[in-house]
Formats: structure tokens, sequence, C-alpha cells
């Protein structure tokens, strides 16, 4: 009888523990509810400037620096010129980088790619599917998703060459 | 486990204040004048045993005590977030941290550095909400499980002592009471008592049901609770916003890219002394004519994506239906619904410019910008031509001092145009911005004059799901119904025991004494037996004369 007790007080402390611990954690850790750490990154298709399309899932294989940016916004402009460097670091070692404009006139995009001479693929987001479907917030954000299409980390600020350049070699197939 | 043996026989759990069954004091060094009913006198095991961590934290959880800090230091902290306003309230240009400490000085600095910016959110009040769920729980079930054995196996028999401690009690000196105590049978019946007799005992009970009332309405909280944190599972709870401008097709957030919505037009009514009845002039005056709002309307489409298409490609959209979002009238479809909360009017849609000679005033063409998506190149007959070299939808001077946008929407836009002319075929190059015209290169001949604006509005709107609300309404149904069942009815037992030559009548209630009092009153009439007295206001009395 006192071990039954036991037993049914450690499994009523335990249920109620768990469902508080979720909460917890979905409540702080999980800052963005539509994708999290882990999960296969949701997959899509964007059209970059010069009309090629490309398709997240078709990069498996390789890392991808999934960005998402406005040219308003001062931290992305900032890490642009970084993401353009590293690029040409990696590029030959399997990491691809897409810049997701969040639906800004293709006039203002183009005019922000010539200024500094973006050579990776920079899409616009018409309609904020994108935006949406990753439940993005803050600009810029940056989502990293290795060569299996899951999600390595979610990061929600400007980036130095440095973060850029580690976060590449932690994508790098 | 040790049992305690009553002169009666029965066997109570160790803890036990006074006997199950008969009632009788177990603990006898702890003499008191009247007895302690609150649960009967059960064993609440919480507070015999302290064995493991486990029944530590049970412990600690099962005490009403620390139930009621809870709550208080939870009621502390509520309040101390509404001294000034939650982070999600400030203007969003500054920083937290410098909003406090500018608005509210050392306070407001004080109040940032210590969390409560954002207080609701934190993890310690979470926490603080989270204890006071599992204080329910547990202190619950450590007494309503004691409880219902007490009750259940309560006897009619009762141990002298125990009656003589009920706080309405009367003894009686009489033989034989066989005739009244039929009388008292029938009428106590009458008053849907449950009676039990054995060996010419009696105990008329009512109202048990009255007792699981807190438990009731316990299980409800919890239910309530339940639900509040099934928001934090996904797929149960949307809550977001949604600016959509006339003529525009955007997806909906929280769908997962499977609405899309077009915004047909927005619009804005108000009261007018000419279109409505003569009565309401008065009041239309008073609150000036056209001020007050009528309706905020939003016609909008509601799409579905076909499934085949891949997000971020161009949509293959099936229309679902059309529908008018009025304030209170939302668009529902599978789950979700779009209030209409919010507008704004008069955004700028496109801007038109002259390409004019400044001296003659001469028009050599007419360009119109699409603020959403404008061209780079607008050619015009006889060689004349602008190229866009820079536009900023929402301009303003950066620290560098150079021109820059805040946003994508267009606020405030500024151009630099190019004008190419047979006379300049380099181009001039001209700033364009609202009610200014730099020429940042010396004098030109020509200029872009403003010669038209198009507005569109945009529509506020909330995107809502919620499959939690099922839960809180049960909940809160149980919740009352534990209210209900606790507030109107008493739970109330009369004892009346033959000892040796004398009648002792007992009476015990949960609450409502009086009516207790009354009904024993009606019961007694035309019988023999003494009237109860209220051992408790007796005692107050004499309290009183002492110290009076």
């Amino acid at each position: 009888m006192k071990k039954s007790r036991l037993l049914i007080r450690t499994v009523i402390l335990l249920l109620l523990a768990i469902a508080i611990g979720y909460t917890l954690y979905s409540n702080f850790y999980l800052t963005n509810e539509r994708i999290t750490i882990g999960d296969t990154a949701p997959d899509f298709v964007i059209t970059d400037l010069d009309g090629n399309r490309h398709q997240l899932s078709d990069y498996r294989g390789k890392g991808v620096f999934l960005n998402f940016w406005g040219t308003w916004c001062k931290p992305c402009e900032k890490e642009m010129p970084y993401m353009e460097n590293q690029y040409q670091v990696f590029k030959d070692q399997g990491v691809e980088i897409l810049a997701i404009n969040v639906g800004e006139p293709v006039f203002s995009v183009t005019s922000f790619v010539d200024k500094y001479d973006l050579t990776f693929p920079v899409g616009i987001d018409k309609g904020n599917q994108l935006l949406h479907l990753y439940g993005v917030d803050p600009l810029p954000t940056t989502i990293l998703i290795d060569k299996d299409g899951k999600i390595v980390d979610i990061i929600s600020m400007g980036l130095t060459e440095r973060m850029i350049h580690d976060f590449m070699q932690q994508i790098k197939p | 486990m040790e049992h305690i043996k009553c002169t009666c026989g029965h066997e109570n759990l160790h803890g036990t204040i006074f006997c199950e069954s008969c009632g009788k004091i177990l603990e006898e060094n702890k003499p008191q004048k009247l007895l302690d009913m609150r649960y009967e006198g059960s064993a609440r095991r919480s507070q015999t045993y302290q064995k493991t961590v486990i029944d530590k934290i049970w412990n600690f959880f099962s005490s009403v005590k620390v139930g009621v800090w809870l709550i208080v230091i939870t009621l502390v902290a509520s309040a101390l977030g509404t001294i000034f306003p939650q982070e999600m309230y400030i203007p969003p240009a500054v920083t937290a941290s410098q909003f406090y400490a500018d608005e509210y000085g050392i306070a407001g600095k004080l109040y940032y550095e210590l969390g409560f910016h954002n207080l609701y959110g934190s993890w310690w009040y979470m926490l603080l909400i989270a204890s006071i769920g599992i204080s329910l729980v547990i202190a619950s079930l450590d007494r309503v499980v004691p409880l219902y054995r007490a009750l259940k196996k309560q006897g009619v028999t009762r141990h002298a002592s125990f009656l003589k401690r009920q706080r309405l009690f009367s003894s009686t000196s009489l033989h034989n009471i066989d005739y009244d105590l039929n009388k008292m049978k029938e009428k106590l019946e009458k008053r849907r008592y449950h009676v039990r007799e054995e060996n010419g005992n009696l105990l008329a009970e009512k109202g048990r049901f009255s007792r699981w009332g807190p438990y009731v309405n316990h299980t409800g909280l919890i239910i309530f609770l339940f639900g509040a944190m099934l928001r934090f599972v996904p797929g149960m709870y949307v809550d977001e916003v949604l600016w959509i401008r006339e003529g525009e097709t955007i997806s909906i957030p929280g769908t997962e890219g499977k609405y899309f919505l077009e915004n047909e037009q927005f619009i804005m009514e108000v009261y007018e002394k000419e279109n409505e009845k003569d009565v309401f002039s008065d009041a239309i005056d008073r609150v000036g004519n056209g001020m007050a709002v009528k309706n905020y309307q939003t016609d909008v489409v509601l799409y579905e994506r076909s499934e085949a298409s891949m997000i971020g490609d161009e949509p293959d959209l099936q229309v679902i239906k059309n529908h008018a979002i009025r304030v209170n009238e939302p668009l529902k479809h599978d789950n979700y619904a779009l209030y209409q909360v919010d507008f704004k009017l008069n955004e700028f849609k496109s801007m038109s410019f002259n390409l004019i000679d400044k001296e003659t005033e001469t028009s050599y063409g007419q360009l119109k910008v699409n603020l959403r998506d404008p061209e780079a190149k607008y050619e015009f007959e006889n060689g004349y031509s602008v190229e866009m070299i820079s536009y900023f939808p929402d301009f303003y001077f950066d620290n560098d001092g150079d021109p820059a946008t805040k946003s994508k929407i267009p606020n405030n836009p500024a151009f630099v145009f190019k004008m190419y002319t047979p006379e300049k075929p380099e181009g001039e190059v001209s700033f364009v911005a609202i009610q200014q015209n730099i020429e940042p290169f010396g004098d030109n001949q020509y200029k872009m004059a403003f010669s038209g604006l198009e507005t569109t509005n945009v529509s506020g709107l909330i995107v809502r799901k919620d499959l939690t609300l099922w839960t809180l309404a049960i909940g809160g149904f149980i919740f009352m119904v534990g209210v209900i069942q606790g507030m109107y009815w008493t739970h109330r037992r009369i004892w009346i025991q033959q000892g040796q030559d004398e009648i002792l009548l007992a009476g015990h209630t949960n609450k409502n004494w009086f009516g207790l009092k009354k009904e024993i009153e009606y019961i007694l009439k035309d019988t023999h037996l003494n009237l109860p007295v209220d051992q408790t206001e007796v005692e107050e009395k004499e309290k009183v004369e002492k110290e009076g």
C-alpha cells in the first residue's frame, strides 16, 4: 500500500511536470511556432531575379543558408557583403545561399543587388508566402539547413562575417 | 501501515483525529470542547508521512497554506505588471531598456531590470501559475479521498463524546422515545433527509453531495488551465495580424500557405444627417456630422491554394467564398476566423509627374510611378525619357546623412530621377520628395513636376483559430457546477441517540447553522426532546461576560 501510494504520487507529479515542462519549453525555446530546430525545413520554390526557379528540396546534399531580408533593414544591408564574401569561399564546398526579400519592389531589390554585386540567388517573396510559411518576424532572420534538409539553427539578428563563416562551416556537407 | 483501533472496533488510519465510525476522539491527549469537523477528522495522509523526496514535494503542494500564498504572490505580481505599460505596448521605435528609464526614471529602470516589463510571459510568472495548478490537483486529491472515505464509513451509533462536542447539542432525560422517534423520522423524511436507524439510534443526513462542490469546482479549474496550456500545442491556436491593401491577394499567415485572401475594397461609413432619420439629427450633431463611424468593412475573396502547386510558385487558387468582413462579423472557414480590427486610409499607391522645362513650363511627357512596384525607365516621344535611379518608399536621412528608407511601405516616397532630353543627352539628376525638388548637381533645365496622387486603403485583420475554446467552456461550466453545488446545498446531519437515562441529540452542518436550527425546531415540535443549544454561541457569550 505504501509502495502503491508512492507510485501514484510519482506518476501524478511526473505527468504534471511533463505538462508544465512542455508548456514552458514551447513558450521560450521555440521562438518560432511554425518551424522547429531539428525538423525538416518546409519545402518551397523561389524564383530569383534572373528568373531561375530554386526549389529547396533540390538542394539535398548541400547546406542551405536561408536568409530573409529587406533593403531598408540596416543589419541586413551590413551582412549582405559578408555573405557574398563567404559565398565565394563556400559555394564550391556545397553551401548555397538563398536570400529571400520580403516582398519589396523588383526595382528596389535589383538596385540593391547591383549596388553590392551579389552573386548568390536573390528572390522576392510576393504575397508573403514564405514569410508566413516560416513565420519569420524580425529581419534579418537566417535559417541554417543541413544537407538532409533539417533545420540546424534559426538566428534572428545581424551577423558578423566570422559568424557567417562558422555557420557555413557548420552546414557544409 | 499503522492502524488505530477504536473502542467501537473500527480500524482507523494513522493520523485520524476521531474515529471514522463512532466519532470517539482518538488523540485523547488533545482535549477539545468542540470538535473540529473539517474533513471529518480524517487523516490527511500528507500531514502524517514524510519519507521520500516525492512525498515531500507532494506534501508541500498539498498544503492549503502554500496554495493561498501562491495565489497571493501571483496576485501581487499581476498587480505589479500593471504599474507601467508592458513591453508589447511601448512604441516600437525605442528599445525597452531606454523607454522605461527615460519615461519613468529610476523606478522604470528597476521595473525593466527586474523583468516586470514582460511579466505575464515571463518564466517565473508561468511557473507561479503552474504551481497553483499543481497545488489545486494535489491539495484536492489529498482531501477528497479521505473525506469520501470518512463520509462513506460513518456509523449511525456515535460515541457520546462525539455528540457532546458538536456545536448543536441537547440531552433529555427520558426513558422511552419510541413514539417520538417515529414521529421525528417521519418529519425528517418529509424534509428529504436520508434516515438510517441502528438499535434505536438515528442518523439523518441530507445534501452530502454539497461537500463535493469544491472538488468539482477545482476539477473545472484544472480543465480550464489545461485548455490554456493547449494553446501552445501546434495547430491548436493561431493569432496573427494581416494587413492587406485593396486589390492585393496575399497568403493568410497561420494557415501554412493553404489560404489566400484578396481585398476587393475597404469601406468606412459614417453617420450623416442627410442619410439618417430626422430623430437622430440631434444625436449626430452632438458628436459632429460625419464624425461617428457606422461601419468598417472589408470585402474579401477567400481562396484555397491547390495542393499540387509548390509554395512560392505563382499560386493556383480556387475561390472558396466572397464575404464582407465587418466588426464582429468575421469571415469563418475551416476553424479560422478573420476579424476586422484596424484600417489605414489613403496610403499612397501611385504618384504622377510631368517632365517640364522650368522656364517655359511645357510638359514633354507624363509618368506614373506605381509605388508598390515602380518601373525603372519611362520613355516619351521626341527623344525625352526619364530613368529612376533610386527609390525610397519611406524616406529619411540615415545616420550617415544619406537618403534611406525606413520601411517598404510608401509613407513618404522619394525618388532620384535622371531626365534625358535632346538638350541634355547625358541626363540631369533630380531628387524628388514630397514638396521637395533638389538638384544635387547644380541648376537643371528640366524638372519633374508633381501632378497627381492615387491612394488606396489598407485593412487590418486578425487571423484567429482557437481549438481550445471547447476545453475552456467545459472547464468553466464544471467550475460553475461546483460553485452552485457547494453554495446552494448544505450538508446537514442530525444524530439522535438513546443513552443511559437520556436522549442525546446533536446536529452538524457545513454552513447556515440558523437553517439547521430552524429545521431541528420543526422536527422536535410536539416531542419531548429538548431543543439543542448552540455551544459556540454559549461559549462566546461566556467570553464576553468574562471580559465585559
